[in-house]
């Protein structure tokens, strides 16, 4: 190897200045601790990752565990509640608490692996037509109009009903349901990124494929991928609770939300919490992933909005 | 062939050659209209020696940047043939040209991905080559960016840190760091303030001294190219209509194209005023290029000659010109 070594009179000079602008991961971290929709969402995303993860440390019973001798039992503010079963019990007996928590496991897995599956698929797809052009580009947005033409949740109804409603089946048909949008973004900012003399500049020094498209058109859509997975995920939360309610997703005994809400129907006007309960999960769900999801938008790039 | 005769100087292999290159794109116009073809390059000849500046000027449009994508092997030739040390650049991977040619481009806002530091930016030559371990690596990033007189605080900061000037060097580096014989410089300095301007070209002298480096040096700014380059090569509209020494062509210019453009240089002293340009019309639609000559339409000395027959190449020792005034 060469030995280089050089005194450089502009390199003093360049010295004077001390580094004023933050790099970019600085300056996410600065936006991101003073954005009320992100923390706000953000904690309650975790809590509910935490008390998914720790289910069966946390719950106070088992979710499968009937005591028939004990129906229905009133939640803690009711007067005649107890703190043994503080959001009381179902029809059979079982204890609502720990059903709720332990819903929040097939929630958040059927949302999380949707999202990341559907991200995978459409970004590469998306990534290939933006990079490649031409044929390749063409069959993909071919692909991506057939995707759009179909109806998507009537498609997921007949597949559920066919394959069952286990929740690996769950998850692959959601993510089938969701990969356009993934592709039609990281397509379009692809289209915009590969003009760039840094892209050309890694041709040139012999870099395949693959090593471009990863290293160096990845980082640069990741933000927005990340920012399309977080809504997707609060939407495969709703449909797999839509079709758990329907009957075709989750099956019982598995605590679902939304087969607990469908469960509950029956005493509706009698034991409303049965119903309530598991509803406001869903929606605080879903309303925190929202919400940290459009933090995470302003948080990555904050262009043009305030 | 025998590469000892087909070149004209000094007889040793020149680091570049171009023998008669050519690029044809097929343009569509229309939805319904046939393909046609687009000559970017046409019957380029030239050669450079090592250690020598070759600089290629001429107006926007007129294919250099597209040449600098043939040297590059980014782009195969329609036809001809491009020789890296007498070697056939279509015969070799791009990973073997890449070890002899790297490229410097013009925008140093769009030559480096925003969203790596500038340690992966600099060492990510050696990780598609597989050149070393990782600290290995590092210190060879730090050794190019003394080299280049980038402070070595900014191993870990991101482009949008950076001014221009230190884009640049580190594009430079990013170049340099492969040990390659060739750079491309496609205009390394109309991007920059003209106070940084003078800092890169000065570096990019420097390291052409202690490195032995060839360039292909593309620019639109003739005070630079007479600053930096052995040899000029103009051209228009895809061909080369004169190569020759540097000195020689900015003394003693000979085609009328390559005398507009030295006289429309603007001078420091604004009380000299504009230039006169005696080029009435802009670059010809290169779709369907003028016949005979392609610079007669604008050519204040041309002829009927001019546009009935096309001139022919006149060669000599370091020198080549294509006009009828001189055939």
């Amino acid at each position: 190897m060469l030995n280089l070594t050089t005194e450089n009179s502009e390199n003093n000079q360049a010295d004077e200045f001390e580094i004023a602008v933050p790099s970019p991961p600085e300056l996410m971290k600065r936006r991101a601790k003073s954005h009320l929709g992100f923390i706000l969402g953000g904690s309650v995303v975790l809590f509910a990752l935490i008390v998914a993860i720790f289910a069966p440390l946390l719950a106070p019973f088992d979710p499968y565990d009937q005591d028939l001798t004990r129906r229905l039992v009133q939640p803690i503010w009711h007067p005649t509640g107890t703190w043994k079963h503080p959001f009381g019990t179902d029809a059979l007996g079982r204890d609502y608490l720990s059903r709720i928590m332990f819903g929040s496991q097939v929630s958040l897995m059927i949302g999380f692996f949707a999202a990341i599956i559907s991200a995978v698929v459409g970004s590469t797809i998306g990534m290939m037509g933006g990079y490649f052009g031409g044929r390749t580009d063409n069959f993909i947005m071919y692909l991506i109009n057939v995707k759009l033409a179909l109806p998507g949740l009537l498609v997921a109804l007949s597949l559920v009903s066919v394959f069952g409603g286990s929740i690996v089946a769950l998850i692959i048909i959601l993510s089938f349901l969701f990969w356009d949008r993934y592709a039609v973004v990281t397509r379009s900012i692809t289209q915009q990124i590969r003009v760039n003399d840094y892209i050309t500049a890694a041709q040139a020094l012999g870099a395949s494929r693959t090593r471009i498209i990863l290293g160096e058109v990845l980082p640069n859509v990741m933000n927005q991928i990340i920012v399309i997975a977080s809504l997707e995920m609060a939407v495969a939360i709703i449909i797999e609770a839509a079709l758990s309610f329907l009957g075709l997703g989750i099956q019982p005994p598995t605590p679902s939300w939304g087969l607990l809400v469908s469960e509950g129907r029956s005493f509706m006007f009698f034991k409303p919490y049965l119903i309530v309960l598991p509803g406001v999960a869903i929606f605080f769900l879903v309303i925190s992933i929202n919400m940290m999801g459009d933090g995470i938008r302003d948080i990555t790039a904050p262009e043009g909005r305030n | 062939m025998n590469q000892l005769n087909s070149q004209s100087n000094n007889g040793n292999i020149p680091a570049l050659e171009c023998r008669n290159v050519s690029q044809t794109f097929m343009i569509k116009s229309g939805i319904f209209a046939e393909k046609q073809p687009l000559k970017a390059v046409e019957g380029v000849n030239l050669s450079v020696n090592r250690g020598e500046v070759i600089a290629i000027v001429g107006e926007s449009g007129c294919g250099k940047t597209t040449l600098a994508k043939m040297l590059l092997g980014l782009l195969p030739p329609t036809t001809g043939e491009i020789l890296l040390d007498g070697i056939p650049i279509n015969s070799v991977s791009i990973l073997d040209i890449a070890r002899k040619v790297q490229p410097v481009f013009q925008d140093p806002y769009s030559s480096l991905n925003p969203r790596k530091t500038i340690k992966s930016i600099i060492s990510l030559p050696l990780k598609v080559h597989n050149i070393g371990t990782e600290i290995e690596q590092k210190n060879r990033v730090e050794e190019y960016m003394r080299l280049v007189g980038l402070p070595n605080r900014l191993i870990h900061s991101y482009p949008n840190q950076l001014s221009g000037g230190q884009r640049q060097r580190v594009a430079i580096a990013r170049a340099l760091i492969m040990e390659p014989k060739i750079i491309v410089c496609d205009e390394p300095t109309s991007a920059l303030d003209v106070s940084v301007q003078a800092h890169i070209l000065n570096l990019l002298q420097d390291l052409r001294k202690k490195l032995n480096l060839t360039y292909a040096f593309i620019s639109h700014d003739l005070a630079v190219v007479e600053h930096l380059a052995d040899w000029v090569a103009v051209m228009y509209l895809g061909r080369l209509i004169e190569f020759g020494k540097a000195t020689d062509v900015f003394r003693d210019p000979k085609h009328p194209y390559t005398q507009a453009l030295l006289e429309s240089v603007l001078t420091p002293d604004a009380s000299l005023g504009l230039p006169e340009i005696t080029l009435g019309r802009g670059l010809p639609n290169p779709l369907s290029p003028p016949s005979g000559c392609y610079f007669h339409p604008r050519c204040p000395k041309s002829s009927t000659e001019c546009s009935e027959k096309s001139p022919l190449l006149k060669k000599e020792k370091n020198y080549s010109i294509e006009c009828h005034l001189y055939n």
